[in-house]
């Protein structure tokens, strides 16, 4: 639905009827998702007012040229990511868009209290299925399913991790439905990155708005590599001599890394080593660090390098990124990694739709924060209906993380259809399918323009002595009109997230 | 720090080094070419290429045109500046958070404007040759520069120092030897006419004409070149300079890392004592050439000590200490 700008100023066209539809932004269009601003009279959310008065006041130039501020400032901080598949592989500035995108205290205390019943579930489930399978041998979760999975790592069975946490730092994707109500896409259990995004995305935008941070008065998150710290150091191995302050390292496949950038800059901002394989060894079932005044021990590796490659000796053996040796170790007890090895199994995207059974399984409760109806489609009528109905739906391949081996349903080709079709015949495990969702939209600044773009939603989560949140996360963007793709990798950007304050309680964070 | 670490900003601070000198080296060539004849062009690239320590059969022949051309852009040849440059800038994109932003903007700016050039270098060559050589000069000279003020003087900071001081002495022993070999010399008197350029070019390519006027006067006698450039205290690109700042660095380093095996130090000690406590005379009369390969000899032990103390260590030793 399009709207026309006459040649009055904005803010008289704002005065006339409301439920005209006479919005100031020519080009924002409506459709079936929830609008973040906008209620479905026209009218702006009353979260979103002040964001919008101060819209109508901005001349378009002094956004543009915020805009490219940020830009530049992203570029001099070299806040990129490797697009892979890109003929030229090249790193590319993230992109940001400068509209914050605003939550109301208390939506915000929901998403944070189903978080946080998530992530003790998940590491419940963990510790069980890695111990004694209790909730397989009680049918909850089929057998094949987990031992079925890529995932799945036999290593770990009877390995014992400390505070049996086997989650200690968690992305999970959130969306919002048309009927307002958020619901989780997926966990990202193994290395969740994009932290960084969020952390810049604020710098960025208290320089932008600073007077609208005043006035709404936004949680802070700048505390989160201290939190990340803390967390980390919550886990030091039981052998460990300095128990208290456990020497921590960030674990980095290097310079190469599509995420190298956020390495690097959480392990500046915690104040730890940036380490690659390479500089450490084991020996005598001890991690140590190749420091110039000799060996290090170290206790506890954020390792941002996946199982796969981890360890030569135990996993993949053509892996130059990892540390032989280092599993052993880890069963010795004698190193921690966080996230521990084997958390893949958990964000499987056909475990995923069991989380639910999950939660009321080892928590005896209801889950705060629902799934989305999931297609298993190793179940055979599931699978016929998905094969009959593939236009409509979004079709996953359950291991695969950055939007890559998706289909979705309504902008697919017939081939694309097709090719799906054999290898979802050729392994059905591997594959889900769920209904296309219309995320909800937010205002973005494009090309000069208001527009309404599409965005999700992911909040970290972090567990160490208790399970935290930051307020906000990381909300991503779809920045190409009307797509629903908004992994950095296919050419989404980011926002900063505002979660305000409970109203009348000042200088507290949700 | 890390070993992997400071073995890169070691490395890093060498490569620069080299490509400045190198391309001070074919600069003033190229400046001397222009008042001498072309019989002994020949003779001084011969010198040049001893020099910079690269055996002849790498460069497919001695020729004013290609060779000039082949010491600055040539990719396959690990010595030539645009490698150098290059290597260096991936030297430190492997670290890039131990160095500031200004530090890496001003090498990738070098890496870029040095590239760029090769891409023009076919058709302008002649025109392009001064301002191209000037400009990397003042390139690295600009970096060394902002890593001074902009970056703390801790471990990293001190590697880097290294670095540059233990290239700078290889090369400088290098340069002076081949000079040294090449040229007839009846040492303590002053020459004339076409050789006495060759001596300024020796100087110049030291940076060291004007700051060797101010204590000789325009004299010039080898005698006095070689104590100049040997044994000088108080010039940078002075062997004893250059030796005393790899001593100090190591000193620090040393200290800060609290390695028992003080190796490194020892040796650069040694190399200290050997340059401070000569005199020209006692090196001329036992041959300059063979003072010069000692110290080479000797510096190439320091590189070797500091590799196997800070950066490639064997584990069996760590272990043990």
């Amino acid at each position: 639905m399009l709207c026309h700008a006459s040649g009055h100023s904005m803010k008289t066209m704002v005065s006339a009827a409301r439920s005209l539809f006479n919005l100031p932004f020519p080009s924002y269009q409506f459709g079936k998702a929830y609008d973040e601003m906008f209620t479905t009279s026209g009218v702006p959310r009353p979260h979103y007012q002040t964001l919008y008065n101060t819209l109508l006041d901005l001349p378009a130039e002094a956004l543009r040229k915020s805009q490219q501020a940020a830009d530049l400032s992203f570029l001099h901080q070299g806040i990129t990511f490797t697009v892979y598949g890109n003929k030229e592989g090249t790193e590319k500035i993230f992109p940001n868009d400068l509209l914050p995108r605003i939550i109301p205290s208390h939506e915000w205390q929901k998403i944070e209290q189903g978080l946080k019943q998530r992530i003790l579930a998940l590491n419940l489930f963990l510790k069980d299925i890695y111990h004694d399978g209790r909730i397989l041998a009680d049918g909850v979760v089929p057998r094949a399913l987990i031992y079925g999975c890529r995932h799945f790592r036999r290593e770990m069975r009877g390995l014992a991790v400390p505070r049996d946490i086997y989650v200690s730092v968690c992305g999970t994707d959130l969306v919002r439905l048309p009927d307002g109500s958020f619901v989780v896409l997926e966990d990202n259990l193994r290395v969740p990155s994009g932290v960084s995004y969020m952390l810049a995305n604020r710098k960025v935008l208290k320089r932008v708005f600073p007077t609208l941070f005043r006035d709404y008065g936004v949680c802070p998150i700048d505390h989160y590599p201290q939190a990340l710290l803390a967390t980390l150091r919550t886990l030091p191995p039981a052998s460990s001599p300095s128990r208290n302050e456990p020497a921590t390292v960030l674990l980095t496949p290097g310079v190469s890394n599509s995420a190298y950038f956020e390495h690097t800059f959480l392990a500046q901002q915690m104040g730890i080593e940036l380490v690659e394989g390479r500089d450490l060894l084991v020996h005598d079932n001890v991690v140590y660090m190749r420091t110039t005044a000799g060996l290090r021990r170290v206790d506890v590796i954020y390792r941002r390098v996946d199982d796969d490659f981890m360890d030569p000796l135990c996993f993949r053996t053509d892996s130059i990124l990892g540390v032989p040796g280092l599993f052993n170790a880890y069963r010795a007890g004698n190193v921690t990694l966080a996230n521990a090895i084997g958390t893949g199994v958990a964000d499987d995207k056909a475990i995923y739709a069991y989380v639910p059974a999950i939660i009321r399984y080892y928590l005896e409760q209801d889950p705060i924060l629902p799934n989305i109806e999931t297609y298993l489609l190793t179940d055979n009528s599931h699978r016929n209906y998905v094969l009959e109905h593939m236009e409509e739906l979004v079709i996953k391949a359950v291991g695969e993380s950055g939007g890559y081996g998706m289909l979705i349903g309504p902008h697919s080709t017939f081939q694309e259809r097709e090719e799906f079709r054999q290898k979802i015949l050729a392994e059905p495990r591997n594959y889900i399918a769920q209904p296309t969702l219309a995320l909800s939209q937010a205002p973005c600044f494009i090309d000069g323009d208001v527009e309404a773009r599409h965005i999700d939603l992911r909040p970290y989560i972090l567990y160490g002595e208790n399970a935290t949140l930051v307020p906000g996360g990381l909300t991503r963007v779809a920045l190409r009109r009307g797509c629903l793709v908004v992994n950095s990798s296919q050419g989404g950007g980011s926002k900063d997230t505002w979660v305000l304050r409970e109203a009348g309680r000042a200088g507290e964070a949700a | 720090m890390l070993s992997r670490v400071a073995d890169s900003l070691y490395w890093m601070s060498r490569y620069l080094e080299r490509a400045e000198h190198t391309a001070r080296l074919i600069d003033v060539d190229l400046q001397l070419r222009l008042d001498q004849s072309s019989e002994s062009a020949t003779e001084r690239w011969q010198r040049m290429l001893e020099a910079l320590q690269i055996p002849i059969s790498l460069v497919g022949g001695v020729d004013a045109i290609t060779l000039p051309h082949t010491l600055t852009f040539s990719r396959s040849s690990p010595s030539s500046i645009v490698s150098c440059v290059a290597t260096a800038r991936e030297n430190l994109r492997h670290v890039r958070e131990q160095c500031s932003s200004e530090m890496w903007e001003q090498l990738n700016r070098l890496y870029l404007k040095v590239i760029d050039s090769n891409t023009h270098a076919e058709d302008s060559w002649n025109l392009l040759s001064l301002a191209f050589f000037r400009s990397v000069q003042e390139g690295v000279h600009l970096f060394q520069g902002i890593t001074d003020s902009t970056m703390s003087h801790g471990e990293g900071w001190h590697y880097i120092q290294l670095g540059r001081f233990v290239e700078r002495t290889n090369m400088l022993a290098s340069l002076i030897g081949a000079h040294f070999s090449y040229l007839p010399h009846p040492p303590d008197q002053a020459v004339e006419s076409a050789e006495y350029l060759e001596w300024v070019a020796l100087l110049k390519c030291c940076t060291a004409f004007e700051a060797y006027c101010k204590v000789y006067t325009a004299e010039v006698r080898p005698l006095r070149v070689a104590e100049f450039l040997l044994l000088n205290p108080d010039f940078p690109h002075s062997i004893r300079f250059s030796v005393e700042m790899v001593q100090a660095a190591l000193q620090v380093t040393s200290e800060l890392t609290q390695r028992k095996a003080a190796q490194p130090a020892r040796i650069a000690g040694r190399l200290k004592a050997t340059v401070s406590f000569s005199q020209i005379d006692e090196i001329m009369a036992n041959g300059a050439y063979a003072y010069l390969e000692n110290i080479r000899s000797q510096c190439g032990q320091v590189h070797a000590a500091i590799q196997q103390i800070y950066f490639d260590y064997p584990i069996e030793s760590a272990i043990a200490s």
